[in-house]
């Protein structure tokens, strides 16, 4: 085992961080705090900023305005290579000229470690990341998985007060993408340090992080665990951007929510008066044979088509306004046996717990 | 099952002999194909190639009168001149090769940080020279730096030196004016190696705790070697053979291989000998670019320890 990160990762609070290229804003007066041990994800479209911000707190950027405290300490203004921070490259950036233990070697090189110490260090980095026996490997006789490892090896042999991954997977392909996510995470995991991880991939962001940061525009929407994100979107964006969604528009007036003349039945309070969106994921509407039992938001609906896709199908729906709706279920027989075909009227259910609200911009 | 029925022939053997004649004929076929195409090529590298220098070496085995003999090169070990061309010769191209390589480094790493657009207008300046006549070159610098040239009249009008200093028909001279000439055949092919070093790499070295000049030392330049060894090659072996610049700028004094080969041929009409020259010139770069190869080439793509 390498020296357990958990008690020296530090917390990383973040504030009023500006940055324009020109005339062009990337980051308008960004904040975000993040917790000693936490893996944060920086998740948003190409061109939301995530980036960017990673490469101000690596400081190979420099900000407009804004500080940046590890530990209590700004480091805004110090050259990257007194950061002690390590960070994994999207394309790796390993070293060419250098076979995979002077890969490796090189952060403690540069801390003047004897050649001993280095030498263990690195075996147990390699062990770490699975890579045992390949220190004399060359970089282009490796797989894009190991060049991986090796990346991340590098990364966190110095054991670095904050480890940057910059979407380390993303030239992986998907199988392998995902079983080095669950190693990625069960690495953090053991070693506890503060990570900061940037991903366009939404379903990689919930997997692997304690908390998600949306990013749109260079502003960050929407902060918060992975199931209350994907549960309780605040913005019509995240809820876009994290798995599917159905987006209803809905009036709130008096206290209480219209779907054209029909009140919604919903567990949380009406919002302010003025038109919303209702956001309702595939999975939560429901085919309803019959009268709607319990707290249940019944929508009259024509059939289009419907799609198998093995373990689920989804079905089409259209509401009486002509609006489009997505409904996805598993393929269990007796769902299967009672599936209307296109055409035939149904009625979709909404449970009231299932009901939320967007502003509609 | 269409499956089995095709794997099977009508003679019902497995599919590992279906059409494999007919195959093989097809690769015949493609194979003659592509030989005929490659034909012109072929032939005009035999003509303008292989029979030239076949042609020069057997020129150099014959003496004045005809007579088939070594004659011309026994003179390479007899004559004291000709090893003295020689050693000036490689004195030339090693200083030239060094001065190209002090000033063209930090040219193409300037050239290879600048924004593109600004170096598409600083390549200009480094090609322009490049497409200026040699001649033309040379007399400027000639202008430039002989007993009544620009230099010696500037020092001498502002009273730093009371005699023309000796700028020109020298070795320096030499060396000054093939240096200007060489520079962009070092430059161009080192710039275009630096482009291809990833910034990711640079920005990697000083993430893990290395300073930027560590950086450099460390990571910019081990990858910037191939384009060097390139450049350096290229221009190793063109001043090996260069002839105008020498022969005016040196003023009689420098006299290289090629001044050597013009001598013997056109003012002593030895057309033997003259080719003995040419095969020796011709054996010596190939050396080189084979000893180039062993050492830079392997340790340019190879890994090195580097302790």
């Amino acid at each position: 085992m390498l020296l357990s990160l958990a008690q020296s990762a530090l917390p990383i609070g973040i504030s009023g961080i500006d940055k324009r290229f020109g005339a062009v804003s990337i980051l308008s007066d960004l904040s975000l705090d993040v917790a000693a041990g936490e893996f944060l994800t920086l998740l948003g479209p190409s061109g939301s900023g995530k980036t960017t911000l990673l490469m101000i707190l690596a400081g190979f950027v420099r900000a407009n305005a804004g500080s940046i405290k590890v530990g209590g300490e700004e480091i805004i203004t110090m050259p990257p290579h007194k950061r002690n921070i390590g960070m994994v490259f999207q394309n790796y950036a390993l070293f060419p000229h250098m076979n995979v233990f002077h890969n490796i070697a090189f952060p403690l090189k540069q801390r003047r470690v004897s050649t001993a110490e280095t030498a263990e260090r690195v075996e147990r980095a390699l062990d770490l990341v699975q890579l045992k026996g390949l220190g004399e490997r060359r970089v282009d006789q490796l797989s894009g998985g190991q060049r991986q490892r090796v990346a991340l090896a590098r990364a966190i042999v110095f054991e670095p007060r904050i480890v940057l991954m910059d979407e380390p997977l993303s030239a992986l392909d998907k199988s392998l993408r995902e079983h080095m996510q669950i190693e990625l995470r069960n690495l953090h995991r053991r070693l506890g340090m503060t990570t900061v991880y940037v991903t366009h991939d939404q379903r990689e962001a919930i997997t692997m992080s304690d908390r998600v940061a949306v990013m749109n525009a260079g502003r960050i929407e929407q902060i918060d665990q992975p199931e209350a994100l994907y549960a309780r979107p605040r913005t019509k964006f995240v809820a876009g951007f994290i798995g599917e969604s159905n987006f209803i528009p809905v009036e709130s007036r008096n206290g209480s929510v219209w779907y054209e003349d029909s009140k919604l039945r919903m567990t949380s309070a009406a919002p302010t008066a003025g038109r919303h969106l209702m956001v309702v994921r595939p999975e939560k509407l429901r085919l309803i044979a019959g009268e709607p039992i319990g707290d249940v938001n019944a929508l009259p609906a024509t059939v289009g088509e419907i799609i198998y896709q093995g373990d689920s199908f989804l079905c089409y729906a259209t509401l009486k306004d002509g609006r489009q709706l997505t409904l996805r279920d598993y393929c269990r027989p007796d769902v299967l046996a009672k599936l209307p075909r296109p055409g035939e009227p149904i009625t979709l259910g909404i449970d009231a717990q299932d009901v939320v609200l967007v502003a509609d911009q | 099952m269409s499956v089995a029925s095709a794997s099977l022939d009508h003679a019902g053997r497995p599919d590992a002999a279906l059409n494999t004649d007919a195959l093989r004929a097809d690769a015949r076929r493609e194979a003659r194909g592509l030989l005929a195409l490659l034909s012109p090529g072929l032939v005009l590298v035999f003509a303008v190639i292989i029979v030239p220098i076949g042609w020069l070496f057997w020129l150099s085995l014959f003496d004045e009168s005809g007579e088939l003999s070594a004659a011309n090169y026994a003179r390479f070990f007899e004559q004291a001149s000709y090893i003295k061309t020689f050693v000036t010769t490689f004195k030339v191209a090693f200083t030239v090769t060094g001065a190209c390589v002090l000033l063209g480094y930090p040219l193409a790493y300037m050239l290879s940080q600048l924004p593109r657009r600004a170096v598409s207008i600083c390549l200009i300046f480094v090609i322009l020279p490049f497409w200026t006549s040699v001649l033309v070159r040379t007399y400027a610098w000639l202008v430039i730096l002989q007993r009544k040239g620009l230099v010696n009249t500037w020092l001498m009008d502002l009273g730093v030196i009371g005699q023309p200093l000796p700028l020109a028909n020298n070795f320096a001279s030499v060396v000054i004016g093939m240096t200007h000439i060489m520079l962009p055949f070092l430059v161009l092919p080192l710039y275009a190696s630096m482009r291809t070093i990833d910034v990711d790499c640079l920005r990697a070295g000083m993430n893990l705790g290395a300073s930027p000049a560590a950086t450099f030392r460390q990571i910019f330049f081990p990858l910037s070697l191939p384009g060097l060894a390139s450049g350096v090659v290229i221009v190793f072996v063109l001043c090996l053979g260069f002839f105008v610049t020498p022969a005016l700028m040196g003023g009689g004094k420098v006299i290289m291989w090629a001044m050597r080969m013009e001598q013997t041929t056109s003012l002593y009409s030895n057309w033997g000998a003259g080719a003995a020259l040419g095969v020796v010139l011709l054996a010596v770069t190939l050396a080189l670019l084979g000893l180039f190869h062993r050492l830079l080439g392997a340790r340019a793509t190879g890994v090195w320890s580097e302790r």
